[in-house]
């Protein structure tokens, strides 16, 4: 046994990594509708509908306005609040035709540079970034 | 009568699979994680493995949020590569092995493991990059596969010790499959990595180091290691390296290492690779034994 018996005990841990959204099943169902649309771009036609039309494509799904509007602005973070999943709007970033250096790094409050910068440097340290209520 | 002879950990990056294919993989950036793996392209070629059961994650390819299994087994005869976005790999298809894959899966049921069969899907580069990245640039795959999909993406994904655990019932199975097999089995994806968030980017290669460190030997230590500890101290994708812990079970209670790399960046990660042979004791018996011990105070 390696993991809390209280799903909640293990839930509330997720919640206290700065600057992470874990995909826990609360995400998985508010963002149901919106990774299915990612998914569906996975199929050459439906990149072609979508890049004709974003808004008209995007009607055939049914997302929240909030949804929708964070998918036309490309707010990955909004999206991940809204239940987006990293490996679903990579469909989304990849039809726009970005690498996953580049669509994370609009993450991170940094330049496409600086972030390529701070990986070729080793990467960003765990040191500060572990915990929000111990601040290590 | 089948035998796992070796263990592979190894990160299963995209980017590899698009820089192998451009024929990038010898530029500046590139080559310091390729030639990592040189290694073990001519070690392959010698130990010629008739199968490889292949432990990784699909990333939102033949599994969508329609169904999400924590474990499955491919029992199929044949996969594709799948179009990821911008086309599918220009890679051979993937032969599975159905008749080992059907046995293992029962063999698993039995020893009460919830396995998902899959008989169609496409594969990802969470497999056709491990395969790229130990044998090259291939006409034909020169083994059979039998891919094993844990889910690592919606949580909660299966502990360390579970992952563990099956690797040890993979272990029976394939020791009970009647035909002479020589059989590998690979545990892929991570190490430290974050692909979301204002985190994003973050590696840790100390724990990597100590992750790796971990899998040779006699500990069991790291089937201990709880979900948050991955994703505080590796990033929420670091997770991955639990598939590597189905691999590490697989091979017994001790292990030695014949190859080992790693290397930062690649793309958003740290790239890890170890391969592993189960060790069946006789060194450390040697050493551990009145004879041995005596050996020095008769001399």
């Amino acid at each position: 046994m390696t993991e809390p018996r209280d799903i909640h005990a293990y839930l509330a841990e997720f919640e206290d990594i700065p600057g992470t959204r874990v995909f826990t099943a609360a995400r998985a169902r508010q963002g149901y509708h919106l990774n299915q649309f990612a998914m569906s771009l996975m199929k050459p036609e439906n990149r072609e509908k979508w890049k004709a039309d974003e808004a008209a494509y995007l009607d055939e799904w049914q997302l929240t306005d909030e949804q929708k509007q964070a998918v036309l602005a490309r707010d990955y973070n909004q999206l991940l609040d809204l239940g987006g999943n990293i490996y679903f709007l990579a469909k989304v970033f990849s039809t726009d035709g970005q690498s996953f250096v580049q669509a994370v790094s609009t993450m991170t409050g940094v330049s496409v540079e600086e972030y390529q910068a701070m990986m070729n440097a080793g990467g960003r340290s765990p040191q500060g970034v572990r915990s929000k209520k111990d601040s290590n | 009568m089948a035998r796992i002879t070796a263990g592979v950990g190894s990160s299963h990056v995209p980017l590899l699979g698009v820089a192998h294919d451009q024929q990038k993989d010898r530029d500046a950036y590139f080559a310091p994680i390729f030639e990592g793996f040189d290694w073990t392209r001519e070690w392959e070629k010698t130990e010629k493995p008739d199968v490889v059961i292949l432990v990784y994650n699909d990333h939102a390819s033949a599994f969508d949020m329609k169904i999400i299994p924590t474990f499955a087994i491919g029992c199929g005869e044949r996969y594709k590569p799948a179009d990821e976005g911008w086309g599918p790999r220009p890679v051979p298809d993937v032969h599975g092995h159905p008749d080992l894959a059907w046995h293992i899966a029962q063999s698993l049921i039995l020893d009460e493991f919830d396995m998902t069969i899959i008989n169609e899907m496409e594969v990802d580069h969470g497999l056709t990059v491990p395969l790229t990245m130990m044998f090259g640039d291939v006409a034909e795959w020169p083994v059979k596969v039998v891919p094993l999909a844990v889910n690592v993406v919606t949580y909660p994904p299966p502990s360390g010790n579970r992952c563990w655990a099956l690797g040890e019932a993979i272990a029976r199975a394939v020791a009970s499959f009647p035909e002479d097999l020589n059989v590998q089995v690979w545990g892929t994806g991570g190490m430290s990595h974050q692909l979301q968030g204002p985190r994003a980017g973050l590696i840790n290669k100390e724990w990597d180091n100590d992750f790796l460190d971990g899998l040779v030997g006699d500990t069991d230590r790291l089937r201990k290691v709880p979900h948050i500890e991955y994703l505080r101290e590796t990033g929420s994708e670091g997770i991955e390296m639990v598939m590597w812990l189905i691999m590490r079970g697989a091979l017994g209670k001790r292990t030695k290492a014949i190859h080992r790399h790693y290397h930062v960046p690649c793309s958003n990660t740290a790239i890890g690779h170890i391969v592993l042979r189960p060790d069946n004791g006789e060194s450390f018996d040697t050493r551990d034994s009145t004879a041995a011990s005596d050996a020095p105070l008769t001399a």
